[in-house]
């Protein structure tokens, strides 16, 4: 009896373990480990088509942050990921409070806003490259509605405003806003959905002791709804923001590196230094830079979740 | 049931979903063409050879089907495989290609441009053997011009077999709008320069440009090089024996940016095949690029060489003939040498490049093939192919490093925004030593 | 606030989200010579085929190996997703608290930091440029999502019924199979159509493994435009057909999908 008991409590100890054990291997070798090697790809010499393992340093870094277009890259993606997260926060959040008053149609709402997610970022792409044109789609409303000075969308190559930082101008790349329309369109939804699910977990209850105390709509809003919808904003911006840091499919598609680099990324550049300029520790050293960005948000994210599910 | 088996039964079925995946389940075999994939493929049974380009669409592909039906037609028993890759004018290909070329699992025989694109890589890299054998075997040691043969040779081997010529240094007109506002074809800059004035005064764009994908400036760029230093100054140039940041590669660099302020305001939103049809429509006067625009301009727009549209070489390049050529090689450890020899024997024969050239709205890459199968324009291009000075293109990868070019792309693409001619020169210079 | 302005303002929204439906579907119907800059937002004067009947031609091979890729990508990755979530929720071990984040990290990387050792990677084993090599790429890096989202949803089932079962005598295993799985339709519906979706939209590895012959949709559909003329009404049909199996899915299983968006968020 005794031995049975211990083996099999033993055995219960080990069987988790080894029920995990594939993926956890997979993990590591494909997660962990192809890290581990990107990054010392990075330090090495390797570009051209022929492999070069030969350790040269930083080198590859320190040409980076020196580039015309990889400093391009930086400032495009700290405006796209703020105007991006930011117009995406407001509409999901505006639209969400909207169909939360208990409309009719609401199922109709909620599936037109929800929709793009389905789709593809390339097709997204693809669409919106057309309507966004400057001698075609949006602007051809624009001129019927009288406007002059039609805007060239992410053809513009005006920076706003022009700051001497590093070899670029630094300030508002207008182009970048015309990826930003799509990307807002494709992701609203998400904010929405987001919202939407934490309103419907807010107890009737509080709004109505609310409404006994004379508070009106607006005070109800601004001084009980608003503040729970903390979490919910910080969770919607981590992820809205990872992927953000990582967009390649949609700038690819649609625009490209963009004239004077203006809506260049750096997932297009690693994608195409890489494959098309065959530099494969600088590509390699794109990605690192890419990496630590998203963990310095996600690591974190992920920590203290942890730690809240631990308690 | 002991227990303990059965996890060790469930935990081998985690494992081996995981094997399975890994193993390609047999629902997803055997579907389409087999395109590459050779490191688990079998020999096959049958003859075959695989051919691959980039060449998908309009006349290249045509002309790339009439090739394989008449190569199908003098081996029958041959299976050919046509791996064409879609997509940014070969530069898709040419990613897979490396990455194929890396795997070890070369394909028969590939499209690759003469000179740095063919030498500097995969000829460096000892991936491609030497055809000398194949030509004295067909007998075309004096077949194709030698300037092109040393575009394609390193140390005295040649390795591969060029199937047509494009011209990169062509000034496409609108003829109506010439006429109407009585112009001649410009020669020169200054003459070039004159015309645009007087379009420009008129409203009309004097020059269409379509930058979204970079090389097309580069090569608006690289033409205005050959103007200004002439042939013998652009091969020292991608020689090495003139620096980049040479005071004449900086006047280059002005005359671009003065050409820069004659074309349309959306050039960044279009491809050449737009900018192309800025001419075709009158929207604009003039357009720089290859001749493979006289294509589109032919069978896709249907215009009329020399009724709708009419050409002249870039100003300043009158007796030069920027070249482009695409050519096929033998690579090393390939599964059907001979039938890819035989192959390359069609492409480089006389009956092989009429029956691809005509299509493809290219010229021959051999001195005598027949003219009366060519149209207007290119009997013109194939008289001048035989007189005047052969330069490779730097934007389709013939004069330079690939590595290189991409660099280039990117300097020229900050250049047309920017606009800072130090700059360009210098980073130019740096990417050229880097890249040596 | 105004009954009739939240309407209206909604409505405002739902006509701006819909435009580019209403372009790409116009456009996809129309013949070429209707095609110009000018007249983009024109109804068609006749409703041509055409354009579909191109993009279908094109498209066709690489829309089936999009099947052959999401399908089983799909169902195995769910499968492995239920397990690891089955035992990360309810048999907690030491460390395990450790590597749910460890397998979570994997979901947000940016996959160009994996991409160039994985090609190698699968030029080695011979799945570089093959269906089953980008299969066995969506089974791995699908993990961390599907676990993430079973965990989350066997979290909610009761200890009390897993202890019942372990007095009855009934092993690790046994304890799934019999009562886990039963109760895991609507948790396999929720990661079946996320994960269908992420593969079937999924564009970088797909453009890096594979080339001509075994391309997803994606990829044929970015390459539709080739080195010709663009062709906007054959493009615009190309992109409905590239969208519409995710978008018939959505349409008859949008809840389900509504709730693989928000599963797919970590929970604090």
């Amino acid at each position: 009896m005794s031995t049975g008991a211990k083996k099999r409590w033993s055995f219960e100890k080990v069987a988790p373990v080894l029920f995990l054990l594939p993926s956890i291997i997979a993990i590591g070798i494909f997660v962990y480990g192809f890290i581990g090697w990107t990054a010392y790809a990075s330090l090495s010499a390797w570009n051209s088509i022929v492999p070069d393992f030969t350790f040269v340093g930083l080198k590859n870094y320190i040409f980076l942050f020196h580039d015309f277009r990889f400093q391009s890259d930086l400032r495009n993606t700290l405006f796209f990921t703020i105007f991006f997260i930011g117009i995406s926060i407001v509409i999901g959040l505006g639209l969400a409070i909207l169909i939360d008053q208990k409309i009719k149609g609401e199922t109709f709402f909620r599936n037109i806003f929800i929709f793009p997610m389905a789709l593809s970022l390339v097709v997204t792409g693809v669409v919106w490259q057309w309507l966004l044109n400057p001698s075609t789609g949006v602007n051809l409303i624009l001129k019927k509605l009288g406007v002059v000075h039609l805007p060239k969308w992410f053809v513009d190559t005006t920076v706003i405003p022009k700051i001497h930082w590093g070899v670029i101008s630094f300030g508002i790349p207008v182009a970048i806003l015309a990826v930003v329309i799509a990307a807002v369109w494709q992701m609203s939804g998400f904010t929405m959905a987001m919202y939407l699910s934490s309103l419907r977990a807010i107890p009737d209850e509080l709004k109505e002791a609310a409404r006994i105390d004379g508070a009106t709509e607006l005070q109800i809003y601004r001084k009980i709804i608003l503040p729970l919808m903390w979490p919910v904003t910080l969770s919607t911006t981590i992820i809205l923001a990872h992927i953000s840091l990582k967009i390649f499919d949609l700038i690819y598609t649609m625009t490209g590196p963009g004239a004077g680099f203006v809506t260049d990324v750096p997932g297009v550049y690693m994608f195409e230094t890489t494959f098309r300029g065959n530099h494969y520790a600088q590509g390699t050293a794109i990605a690192v830079i890419m990496l630590i960005f998203i963990s310095l948000i996600i690591v974190p994210y992920l920590v203290s979740s942890s730690r809240k599910e631990a308690e | 049931m002991n227990k303990k088996s059965k996890v060790i039964t469930a935990a081998a079925v985690m494992t081996s979903v995981l094997a399975l995946t890994a193993c390609g389940s047999s629902t997803t075999g055997n579907q389409g063409a087999p395109a590459g994939g050779g490191a688990n493929k079998t020999a096959d049974a049958k003859k075959s050879v695989e051919i691959f380009s980039w060449w998908t669409g309009g006349g290249e592909e045509e002309g790339l089907k009439a090739l394989i039906q008449l190569f199908k037609k003098q081996n029958p028993d041959v299976n050919v495989i046509n791996a064409a890759v879609a997509g940014g004018a070969g530069t898709n290909a040419q990613a897979v290609l490396a990455s194929r070329m890396q795997a070890g699992d070369p394909p028969d025989t590939f499209q690759v441009h003469a000179g740095a694109e063919l030498l500097d890589s995969w000829v460096k890299a000892g991936k491609m053997q030497p055809l000398n054998d194949l030509y004295k075997e067909a007998g075309w040691t004096d077949k194709f011009p030698k300037s092109l043969v040393d575009m394609m040779s390193k140390d005295g081997k040649i390795y591969s077999v060029a199937v047509d010529i494009h011209r990169g240094n062509v000034l496409w007109i609108n003829k109506k709008i010439f006429d109407d506002n009585h112009l001649k074809p410009p020669t020169t800059f200054d003459e070039f320069f004159k015309d645009a004035d007087i379009l420009k005064a008129k409203g009309i764009t004097p020059l269409a440009l379509g930058d979204k994908e970079p090389w097309t400036a580069t090569m608006l760029f690289e033409d205005v090089l050959l103007g200004e230093l002439g042939p013998q100054g652009y091969d020292d140039l991608t020689q090495g024996k003139i620096k980049w940041d040479d005071p004449k590669v900086k006047q280059s660099l002005e005359i671009f940016k003065k050409m820069l302020t004659y074309v349309n305001s959306d050039h960044a939103a279009r491809t050449w095949q737009d900018a192309s049809q800025l001419v075709a429509k009158g929207q604009a006067a003039m357009n720089v690029m290859g001749d493979w625009a006289k294509g589109y301009f032919t069978s896709d727009l249907k215009l009329k060489p020399n009724v709708d549209f009419e050409w002249t070489t870039t100003p300043g390049t009158g007796s030069s003939f920027m070249v482009i050529s695409d050519t096929f090689g033998l690579p090393k450890g390939i599964k059907h040498p001979e039938e890819t020899k035989t192959f390359l024997k069609l492409l480089g024969s006389v009956e092989g490049q009429d029956a691809f050239n005509p299509l493809k709205g290219s010229i021959p890459a051999r001195v005598d093939a027949d003219p009366s199968k060519y149209d207007v324009y290119s009997k013109q291009a194939m008289a001048d192919f035989k007189k005047d000075a052969l330069t490779p293109s730097i934007a389709h990868g013939s004069a330079m490093p690939q590595g290189f070019v991409t660099q280039m792309n990117q300097a020229i693409n900050i250049f047309v925004t920017q606009g800072d001619v130090n700059t360009a020169a210098t980073t130019l210079e740096q990417d050229a030593e880097q890249n040596k | 606030m105004n009954r009739t302005l939240i309407y209206l303002i909604l409505l405002v929204f739902a006509v701006i989200f819909l435009t580019p439906v209403y372009v790409v579907l116009i456009t996809s119907v129309k013949d070429v010579s209707e095609i110009t800059l000018d007249q983009m937002w024109k109804l068609p004067k006749t409703i041509e085929f055409g354009g579909y009947i191109e993009a279908f031609k094109r498209l066709e091979p690489s829309f089936l190996n999009s099947i052959y890729l999401a399908i089983p990508a799909t169902v195995l990755s769910s499968l492995l997703g239920s397990l690891n979530g089955y035992i990360l929720a309810k048999w907690r071990f030491r460390g395990s608290e450790v590597l749910f984040p460890v397998i979570l990290f994997g979901m947000f990387i940016p996959y160009q930091s994996i991409l160039i050792p994985l090609i190698e990677f699968l030029r080695i084993i011979g799945l570089y440029n093959t269906i089953p090599g980008l299969i066995l790429v969506h089974v791995i890096y699908g993990i961390p999502i599907t676990t993430l989202i079973f965990r989350n949803y066997y979290v909610s089932i009761p200890d009390a019924i897993l202890e019942s079962a372990k007095i009855d005598g009934s092993g690790i295993f046994g304890i799934y199979r019999y009562i886990f799985l039963p109760l895991s339709i609507s948790g396999f519906v929720v990661v079946g159509i996320w994960q269908f979706t992420s593969v079937w939209n999924e564009f970088l590895f797909a453009v890096s493994i594979t080339t001509s012959g075994n391309q997803p949709i994606m990829v044929a559909l970015q390459n539709l435009a080739g080195s010709q003329i663009v062709q906007w009404n054959v493009q615009m049909a190309g992109a409905v057909l590239a969208a519409l199996p995710t978008l018939v899915v959505y349409i008859l299983l949008g809840r389900y999908f509504i709730r693989g968006i928000l599963a797919g968020s970590v929970k604090g």
